[in-house]
C-alpha cells in the first residue's frame, strides 16, 4: 500500500465539499433512498411549521426559542448524517480522482494507420478522444495515456504512479503479462498498445461511480439492514402515535415538540445516518489498498469467503525457485559436473538458470566456448541445453531427461532414480543433467517460503478460511510445500480447468470461495470464484473476469481484501447494537419529562436528575444529534477486525458496542443537560 | 414462608425433570422413531387417517402445511359458532343455561380456536355441557395446531435442503393420541381424585352449617381442566378459573395444574435439539428463557410475600403477605409463581385474581405476555423465539463480520422482512387497540363508565392488559374490566385472530424459505448459536425491543402506580 497516498481522515478542501454537499442531499428526493433519516425529515418540516406557529402566538405548545431550537437540532442530526455520506464520497472520489488525473489529457501517439512497407502513421490526440479498439504507441519517456493491452514489443513501465511500487516492471505482447494501465510511464523500449476500454468505462470510471452514489446500489446486506432499521423506525411510530391517547386518557397534554423529539431519539438514526458512509468507506478501504472494486457487494463477499485459492509461485514462495545444491552421478567428478552445469546454463535466463550459475559460482566468462549452440526450453521437450562442438549437454526433468537417454541406448541409473525421489519429497524439483545422451547428475532447485506467510495463514484460518495452494508442482512437492507454509490443501500438477473444478466443487458444498489470478486461462475461473481478484498486469480477459483488480498485483492482497469485507460488516452490526442500546438511556431521559407535570410521582423514573423537562428533552435530541458526527471517524475507519473466533468477538463487541451503548447516553445526555440548564 | 418458597421451587423442577424425557419422546413421535406406545395408537391413529382420507405419505410444503392449517381452524370456527348460539335447547343442558350473543359468541370461539381462551362469559351460567365439550375439544385440536406446526419448523430446521416437509395431518394427530390425550388422563386422574367434579349431572344442591341451601355448579371438570393446562389454554370451566375450590380444591390439584401447564412449552425446547440433533441449542434456548423466566417471576414472588403498602399504612399486619384476591390454601408466594406462570407460557388460566396484584409484579404479568415467548404457548412459543433467533443472528452475524446465517442457511433481505414485520405485529396489536380504547374513554368518560371498576393508572392497566392477553393468545384477565360488551368482544376478537395466525405464518415462511435454501457448512468463522454468547445477544433483542416497545404504556400504567404507592 502506497503510505504517501494516505490521506488524513479529514482535509480541508474535502471538508468544504462535503458541507456543501449536506445541504443539497437535503432533497426529499436523495432523502427517501433513506427510510431512518427521512423521517426525521419530515419531524423536522413539522418542528419548522410548530416553531412558527408558536411565534404567530399558538400556546399550549411550549416557547417559540424552545420549539425553534428543537428545530434547529434536528435540522443538524439530518446536516450531520448527510455530511457522513458526503465526506465518505469526498475521500472516495479524491482517492479516485489522484488516480484518474494523470492520465486525463496525455497526449497519445494514436496510429491511423498501419505501415506495412513504410512507417506507421501518427496523430497526437489527447487520451480521452481514444476509443475501444484504437491503436497507439508509447516510447522510453511517454506516459501511456489508456488502459490496454500490448499488441507488439516489450518495455520495462514504471507503475509507482498507481502502485506506489518504484521498481519497474517488464510487459510484453502474449502472455499474461500484457496489460498496461493509463497513467504510467514507458522507461525503455517502444510498445504498440491497443485500447481496451471505452473511455470513461475504464475499472477506475466504474469505481468512482460507485463512490458518487449514481449508480451505487444497496448491497444484500445493507438491503436487510435496511429493512430491520424501518422496522425499528415503524415501532417507534407505533409507540409515538399511541402515546397520544394514552396520554389524552391520563390526563397529561404532551407537546408536539416533546413527541418528535421522542420520535427522533428512538429511531435509530446513528446507523440510519451513518450507514451509506459505511459502504462507501468500504469500498475506499479498497481503494487505499489499491484494489478496484467493481461493485460494493465484492467487498461484502469478502468477508464471507471460506477458502482461498492462491498460487504458490509469488504468494507463498518467493518468485521463484533456487539452486540448491549438486549431485554429480558415481563416476563424475564434482568438478566435471560443475562445468557442465555452468555451460547449460549461461544461456538460461530464466530464474531458475540464473540461480544454477550464481550456485556454480563461475563466472560468466569463466570459459571460452566455440560456436554454442543453445536449445530453448520448450514445453514438448521439456529440457533445455547447449551444443559446444561434439558435447551436447541437456537439462530438464527426469523424465524428459531419461526419454532422451534410454532412446539412445543409455540406462538411467538407480541411484539417480533415488535421488530424484528424495529431492521431491523433501519439497525440492530435480534437475537431471545428461552429457551425450548420458546421465551425469542432479540438480536440487528449491522453494523458499515467504517469510510470515505461516502466520498470515494462521489468521486465516482463525477466521475460519481454509487456504489452497495451486501449484505445476508433482504431489510429492506441493504436498511438503504446503505442510511447510501451513496451507490447508493443496491442487498439485495443477491445469486451469483444476482451479475451475475446485472452485466448483467448493461452491457445490455451499462455500464462498476468493481466487487471484492473472493469465487468460485463469479468466474462467476468476469468472467462477464468488470473489475474483485479477491482477493489474493481467491480462485484459482475467480483468474482465474478476470482479476486483488490485494495482499493486500482490498476490497476498487477497488478505486484507478479506479483512475490508469483514471490518465493513462489523462496523454495520456494531453501530447498529449501538444505536439501538441508545434508546434506554434516551427513554429514562425522555418518558419521565413527558409525564412528570401530571404525574410528579414519576420523578423516581428521572434517574439521570435531569434538570427539567425541557432540558431533559433538548439533551436527549442533542445528544442523538451530535453522535452522529463523533462516530464518523469509525464509520470511515472501521471497527478493527480481530481473528480471535466468532463468539470471542461478539463477546468483545457485544461489550464495547452493546453495553457502551447503554451507558455512554447516560453520561453524554447527563452532561449535556448540565450546559443546557445553564440557559434554561 | 419457608415452605412456600420451597413449594414453588419443587414445581419448578418436577417440571423440568419431567421435560427432559418428555421432550425426548415427543422428538420420537414427530420423527417416526419407534416407542413402546406404538402398540396402542398405530391402529388408533391408522384409523382417524381411514375416516378422514389422509395420505401422510403425501410430503408438503411450508405453505401446503399453512394451508391446512387455517383451513382445518376455520372449519373449527364455524362449528363452534353454531353451537355456541345454539346450545340452550341442544342437548346436554341440565341447567338450562342460554345461547350465547353472536358477539359473545364469535369472542368465545376465536379465543377457545386460537389457544387463547379469553372468557367474556362465566361458566356456570353461560354455557352448557355442550358447549364446555366442544371448547374441550378445541382446547384439544388448538394445542395440538401450535405443536404440529412447530414440528413443520423442527424439520424445516432439521433438513439440510429440503422442499418437503413431513405431512400437517400426521403430525397433528400424533400429537392428539400420542401426547396430549395419555398426559391430559393422567392429570385428569389427578383432579377428579383429589374432588374435582367429573360428571354430566346438573347443579347439586346442599345446604350449609347456616341452614341455608346452595347451588353448587358441577359438570365435566376434570376432564376440562386437565387439558385446558396440558394445552396451555387456559380457558376455566368455572368463572373463577383455578381460583375455584372444585377447579383447583388443594395444594396437590395446584402443584399437578402448574407442572401441566409447563410441560409441554418446555418438553418442546428439549425435542427441538433431539429432531435437529442439537442438544446444545436446546439448552441455549432453555438457558435464556429461563433467565427471563426467573427475572420476572422473582421479584413477582418477593413483591407479593412483602405485602401491599397501602394495607401497611393502615397499620394491618400481613403475615401471609398481599393477600388480597388469592387462596388461602394456595398462599402468596406459589399464586405469585402461577400468575408469572400462566402469563409467559400462555395459558391464561389463574388462581388469584391479577387485579389485585402489586403494580410490579402486574407488570411482570404483562410483561411476561408482551415478550410471549419465555417458554411461551405449547409450540407457538418456540416460533416466536425463533423470531428473535432470527433478529439477534442478523445483528451479531454483522458483528463479527460475516453474513448473518443461523444453522447453515443465510439470513437475507426477504427473511428479515417477515421477522420484523412478525415481530412489529404485536406491539402493534396491543398498543394501537389500546390507545382506541382509551381515547373512547378519554373522549365520553361517563358513556364507557361501566368498562373500567378503577379509573386512572390501574384503569389504564386493565385496558393495557386485556389487550396483551388477547395478543399473547393468553386469555387471563386483570379482571375489573367490563369486558362483555360489544366493543370488547369484536375487537379483542381481532386481535387475538391476528395475534394468533400471523406469528404462526411468518416463521413457519422464515423456516421454510431458510429450509430450501443451500447448506453451508460451519467454518471457525462461523458464530455458534448454541453458545452462551448468543444466548446474551438474543436474550438482549427480546429484553430491548419489548422494553423499547412497551416501556412508554407500562409507565403510564403500573410504573406509574408503582411510585404513586411506594
Amino acid at each position: 500500500m502506497n503510505k504517501s497516498k494516505n490521506t488524513s481522515l479529514f482535509q480541508k478542501e474535502l471538508i468544504n465539499e462535503a458541507l456543501k454537499q449536506s445541504f443539497k442531499k437535503l432533497n426529499p428526493v436523495k432523502m427517501f433512498r433513506n427510510p431512518v433519516m427521512f423521517t426525521v425529515w419530515v419531524g423536522t418540516l413539522v418542528m419548522l411549521f410548530v416553531s412558527l406557529w408558536t411565534l404567530t402566538g399558538a400556546s399550549g405548545h411550549g416557547s417559540f426559542a424552545y420549539n425553534f431550537v428543537v428545530f434547529v437540532v434536528l435540522l443538524l442530526t439530518l446536516l450531520f448524517a448527510n455530511f457522513a455520506e458526503a465526506i465518505a464520497e469526498a475521500r472516495g472520489k479524491a482517492q479516485a480522482d489522484s488516480l484518474r488525473k494523470t492520465r486525463e489529457e496525455t497526449p497519445a501517439k494514436k496510429i491511423s494507420a498501419l505501415g506495412k512497407f513504410h512507417s506507421d502513421e501518427v496523430e497526437i490526440i489527447a487520451s480521452s478522444q481514444l476509443k475501444k479498439g484504437d491503436l497507439f504507441f508509447c516510447e522510453a519517456g511517454d506516459i501511456i495515456p489508456t488502459d490496454g493491452e500490448i499488441l507488439e514489443g516489450l518495455a520495462t513501465i514504471d507503475e509507482s504512479a498507481i502502485t506506489g511500487e518504484s521498481a519497474p516492471v517488464i510487459r510484453e505482447a502474449g502472455g499474461d503479462k500484457s496489460s498496461v494501465t493509463g497513467g504510467t510511464k514507458v522507461l525503455s523500449d517502444r510498445i504498440q498498445v491497443v485500447v481496451t476500454t471505452q473511455p470513461g468505462e475504464s475499472f477506475l470510471d466504474k469505481m468512482i461511480a460507485l463512490v458518487e452514489g449514481a449508480s451505487r446500489q444497496k448491497t444484500p446486506n445493507e438491503i436487510a439492514l435496511t429493512i430491520l432499521l424501518a422496522g425499528f423506525t415503524l415501532v417507534f411510530i407505533i409507540v409515538c402515535v399511541t402515546l397520544k391517547p394514552f396520554a389524552d386518557y391520563a390526563n397529561t397534554p404532551i407537546t408536539i415538540a416533546a413527541f418528535i423529539s421522542l420520535f427522533v431519539c428512538l429511531i435509530p438514526t446513528t446507523i440510519g445516518g451513518l450507514l451509506s458512509a459505511i459502504g462507501i468507506a468500504g469500498m475506499d478501504r479498497a481503494l487505499r489498498a489499491n484494489v478496484i472494486t467493481k461493485s460494493g457487494k465484492a467487498v461484502e463477499t469478502a468477508g464471507d469467503i471460506d477458502v482461498l485459492l492462491l498460487d504458490k509461485t509469488g504468494t507463498i514462495t518467493i518468485g521463484n525457485r533456487k539452486a540448491t545444491h549438486f549431485y554429480p552421478a558415481t563416476g563424475v567428478t564434482e568438478q566435471h559436473f560443475i562445468k557442465a552445469v555452468f555451460l547449460s546454463s549461461i544461456a538460461d535466463e530464466t530464474p531458475e538458470g540464473k540461480s544454477i550459475i550464481e550456485l556454480s559460482g563461475l563466472k560468466q566468462d569463466s570459459f571460452k566456448i566455440q560456436n554454442p549452440r543453445f536449445i530453448k526450453f520448450t514445453a514438448d521437450t521439456r529440457s533445455s541445453g547447449i551444443d559446444i562442438e561434439n558435447t551436447r549437454i541437456r537439462k530438464g526433468a527426469s523424465d524428459a531427461i531419461k526419454n532422451i537417454c534410454e532412446k539412445a541406448g543409455n540406462v538411467f541409473p538407480a541411484e539417480v532414480s533415488e535421488k530424484v525421489k528424495e529431492i521431491s519429497s523433501n519439497g525440492g524439483t530435480p534437475l537431471v543433467v545428461s552429457e551425450n545422451e548420458k546421465v551425469i547428475g542432479v540438480i536440487e532447485l528449491q522453494d523458499i517460503i515467504k517469510p510470515g506467510i505461516q502466520e498470515r495463514f494462521e489468521r486465516l484460518r482463525k477466521m475460519g478460511i481454509k487456504t489452497v495452494m495451486v501449484t505445476g508442482d508433482n504431489p510429492l512437492t506441493a504436498k511438503y510445500i504446503a505442510s511447510k507454509a501451513g496451507v490447508d490443501d493443496f491442487i498439485a500438477e495443477a491445469k486451469p480447468e483444476d482451479k475451475m473444478n475446485y472452485i466448483r466443487k467448493e461452491q457445490g458444498e455451499g462455500r464462498l470461495v476468493a481466487m487471484m489470478g492473472d493469465g487468460t486461462n485463469d479468466a474462467p475461473a476468476l469468472a467462477q470464484a464468488d470473489v475474483g481478484v485479477a491482477m493489474n498486469s493481467g491480462t485484459q480477459a482475467a480483468k474482465e473476469a474478476g470482479n476486483m483488480v488490485d494495482l499493486d498485483n500482490d498476490p497476498t492482497k487477497l488478505i486484507e481484501v478479506v479483512e475490508i469485507g469483514k471490518q465493513l460488516l462489523m462496523t454495520r452490526g456494531t453501530l447498529t447494537t449501538f444505536s439501538i442500546a441508545n434508546d434506554v438511556a434516551k427513554y429514562f431521559a425522555i418518558v419521565p419529562a413527558l409525564f412528570i407535570a401530571s404525574i410528579p410521582a414519576l420523578q423516581g423514573l428521572n434517574i439521570m436528575q435531569l434538570h427539567s423537562p425541557e432540558s431533559a428533552i433538548l439533551s436527549a435530541v442533542i445528544f442523538n444529534a451530535i453522535i452522529i458526527p463523533l462516530l464518523i471517524p469509525l464509520a470511515l475507519k472501521g471497527v478493527t477486525y480481530k481473528p480471535i473466533g466468532a463468539s470471542a468477538l461478539l463477546r468483545r463487541n457485544l461489550f464495547i458496542y452493546g453495553l457502551g451503548g447503554i451507558i455512554v447516553p447516560f453520561i453524554g445526555i447527563k452532561l449535556i443537560d448540565l450546559i443546557v440548564s445553564v440557559f434554561i | 414462608m419457608n415452605t412456600e418458597i420451597f413449594g414453588t421451587i419443587l414445581m419448578y423442577g418436577i417440571v423440568v425433570l419431567l421435560a427432559i424425557p418428555l421432550g425426548r419422546y415427543i422428538g420420537k413421535i414427530f420423527t417416526n422413531q419407534p416407542t413402546w406406545l406404538d402398540k396402542i395408537f398405530n391402529p388408533v391413529d391408522n384409523l382417524f387417517y381411514k375416516i378422514c382420507g389422509i395420505d401422510i405419505s403425501k410430503e408438503m410444503t411450508w405453505k401446503q402445511h399453512l394451508l391446512a392449517l387455517l383451513t382445518i381452524n376455520a372449519a373449527w370456527f364455524v362449528l363452534s359458532m353454531l353451537v355456541l348460539t345454539n346450545m340452550s335447547w341442544l342437548p346436554l343442558n341440565p341447567d338450562g343455561n342460554p345461547s350465547m350473543s353472536a358477539d359473545l359468541a364469535f369472542n368465545t370461539s376465536i379465543s377457545f380456536v386460537v389457544n387463547t381462551n379469553l372468557q367474556h362469559y362465566s361458566g356456570e351460567t353461560g354455557i352448557s355441557y355442550l358447549g364446555q365439550l366442544i371448547l374441550m375439544l378445541w382446547q384439544f385440536v388448538s394445542a395440538a395446531t401450535g405443536i404440529a406446526i412447530c414440528a413443520v419448523v423442527f424439520m424445516a430446521m432439521k433438513e439440510r435442503t429440503t422442499k418437503t416437509l413431513g405431512n400437517f395431518y400426521f403430525y397433528f394427530v400424533r400429537t392428539c393420541t400420542r401426547i396430549l390425550f395419555p398426559i391430559a388422563v393422567a392429570v385428569a386422574s389427578i383432579l377428579s381424585f383429589s374432588g374435582t367434579p367429573m360428571t354430566f349431572e346438573g347443579k347439586d344442591t346442599i345446604t350449609t352449617l347456616q341452614g341455608d341451601t346452595l347451588q353448587v355448579s358441577r359438570g365435566p371438570v376434570a376432564a376440562f381442566v386437565a387439558i385446558k393446562h396440558l394445552g396451555t389454554n387456559g380457558g376455566g370451566f368455572y368463572g373463577a378459573n383455578s381460583a375455584h375450590p372444585l377447579e383447583n380444591p388443594t395444594y396437590l390439584t395446584n402443584i399437578t395444574e402448574m407442572v401441566a401447564q409447563m410441560l409441554i412449552p418446555i418438553a418442546m425446547i428439549f425435542a427441538l435439539g433431539f429432531v435437529i440433533k442439537r442438544r446444545t441449542l436446546s439448552w441455549m434456548i432453555f438457558g435464556v428463557m429461563s433467565f427471563g423466566f426467573l427475572l420476572l417471576t422473582i421479584p413477582t414472588v418477593i413483591s407479593e410475600i412483602n405485602g401491599n403498602p397501602k394495607i401497611a399504612e393502615m397499620g394491618i399486619a400481613q403475615p401471609l403477605g398481599s393477600m388480597e384476591g388469592k387462596e388461602v390454601r394456595i398462599g402468596a408466594a406459589a399464586s405469585a409463581y402461577w400468575s408469572i406462570t400462566t402469563t409467559v407460557i400462555s395459558t391464561g388460566s389463574v388462581n388469584s385474581m391479577h387485579d389485585s396484584y402489586t403494580p410490579l409484579s402486574g407488570m411482570n404479568q404483562m410483561l411476561g405476555m408482551m415478550i410471549n415467548c419465555f417458554y411461551g404457548g405449547v409450540g407457538v412459543g418456540i416460533l416466536n423465539f425463533y423470531i428473535f433467533i432470527i433478529l439477534a443472528v442478523f445483528i451479531s452475524g454483522l458483528m463479527v463480520g460475516r453474513t448473518p446465517e443461523f444453522l447453515g442457511k443465510k439470513i437475507e433481505a426477504k427473511e428479515m422482512k417477515i421477522a420484523m414485520l412478525i415481530a412489529l405485529l404485536h406491539p402493534f396489536l396491543i398498543l394501537s387497540a389500546t390507545a382506541i380504547a382509551s381515547s373512547l374513554y378519554a373522549g365520553n368518560p361517563e358513556a364507557y363508565s361501566g368498562w373500567l371498576a378503577n379509573p386512572g393508572f390501574h384503569g389504564f392497566s386493565e385496558m393495557l392488559y386485556e389487550f396483551t392477553s388477547s395478543a399473547a393468545n393468553n386469555g387471563s384477565g386483570f379482571e375489573g374490566l367490563g369486558d362483555n360488551t360489544l366493543f370488547w368482544n369484536i375487537a379483542c376478537g381481532l386481535v387475538m385472530l391476528l395475534a394468533r395466525f400471523l406469528p404462526i405464518v411468518g416463521p413457519v415462511a422464515i423456516a421454510g424459505i431458510l429450509g430450501s435454501k443451500k447448506y453451508i457448512p460451519e467454518s471457525n468463522g462461523t458464530l455458534k448459536t448454541d453458545t452462551a454468547t448468543f444466548g446474551l445477544m438474543v436474550f438482549a433483542v427480546i429484553a430491548i425491543v419489548a422494553a423499547l416497545a412497551f416501556f412508554p404504556a407500562l409507565t403510564l400504567g403500573p410504573i406509574a402506580e408503582y411510585f404513586s404507592i411506594y
